[in-house]
């Protein structure tokens, strides 16, 4: 792991991000499925493609190299998609 | 000289025994703490199935960072033989030593049964001393062993023989694509499966068709050792 990624205590100098990874599109989602599939029991209607992922959020004293992180170790490029949202400083 | 099997043991393993056990019945056999480096005395490999770091992120994830990990794939590169079983197969999907992911099961529950494959390449040496179409009987329980790739490269692995167990007609517990239970790597060192051989090498488990895997592997080696 970079030693620029603090862990566990709060950093002035940290930015908050948030990265949202979801499975690949044409990847069957049984997660997904079995959520939309219960939604009409509760009443909600009209709502498809429903897809779960997993949300990480970290900080970062530098998010320069969070690409790489996604790619090593966050995500599996092979069957997950993933998006970096850099929130405001911490 | 008898063939000696390492099987890995991360925290969260829970298969080691069983696999120490099968590999001891036909060689010597340790265990290898994930933060030990030195496979010298080793001549294959086992990743066992199990819950290693919980299983935290993804099946397999945090393990392949294990300093064990980085000597297996240094043992895998040398040529070194390297059996991956359930989470032991993730592990080494993750850590890019075999080709694909394996995918939360389809129908969404963890699944714990006997199932049939087929024996489809016995180009490895934990294969090579089995026929090809052979039927083996040996249980899964897994929650994660939807095996995936894409098409291309699964037309790829296809081509070059790289599906080594396929699930036998109407026993694909999980919804992996073409019904592949295992595959190996190009050069045929390492397989991985989702089964469980090591749970099935005695009659008295309610099949010893597990055990021929490991007995392949104690030949090809044996045989190896004898030239050498």
């Amino acid at each position: 792991m970079p030693s620029a990624l603090a862990v566990g205590t709060a950093n002035f100098f940290a930015v908050k991000a948030r990265v949202l990874i979801r499975p690949k599109e044409g990847i069957l989602d049984p997660q997904g499925k079995a959520v939309e599939r219960a939604l009409p029991a509760l009443g909600f209607e009209g709502i498809s493609h429903v897809r779960v992922g997993r949300l990480v959020e970290l900080e970062a004293e530098d998010t320069s190299r969070l690409g790489e992180l996604c790619e090593q170790l966050l995500a599996n490029p092979l069957v997950e998609d993933y998006e970096i949202v850099e929130l405001e400083g911490a | 000289m008898p063939v000696r099997f390492g099987v890995l043991q991360f925290p969260g393993s829970c298969d080691e025994r069983d696999a120490l056990a099968a590999c001891r019945r036909v060689g010597e056999a340790r265990l290898v703490w994930h933060e030990e480096t030195d496979l010298g005395d080793i001549d294959v490999v086992v990743v066992p199935g199990g819950f290693s770091y919980g299983d935290y992120l993804r099946a397999g994830a945090i393990a392949r960072f294990a300093p064990a990990m980085e000597a297996v794939a240094r043992f895998a590169a040398e040529g070194g033989p390297v059996l991956g079983i359930c989470n032991g197969f993730q592990v080494l999907c993750e850590a890019g030593l075999l080709p694909g992911a394996l995918l939360p099961n389809e129908g969404l529950r963890f699944v714990c049964r006997q199932v049939e494959l087929e024996v489809v390449s016995t180009d490895t040496p934990f294969t090579a001393e089995l026929e090809r179409g052979r039927r083996l009987s040996v249980p899964v329980k897994h929650m994660s062993g939807r095996y995936f790739a894409p098409e291309p490269l699964l037309d790829e692995l296809e081509e070059r023989g790289q599906v080594a167990l396929r699930y036998a007609p109407g026993h694909n517990p999980n919804g992996s694509v073409r019904d592949i239970a295992g595959v190996r790597n190009r050069d045929g060192n390492v397989l991985g499966l989702m089964p469980h051989p090591e749970h099935a090498v005695d009659e008295l488990f309610g099949s010893a068709d597990g055990l021929g895997l490991f007995a392949s592997a104690a030949a090809t080696l044996g045989a190896a050792h004898a030239l050498a």
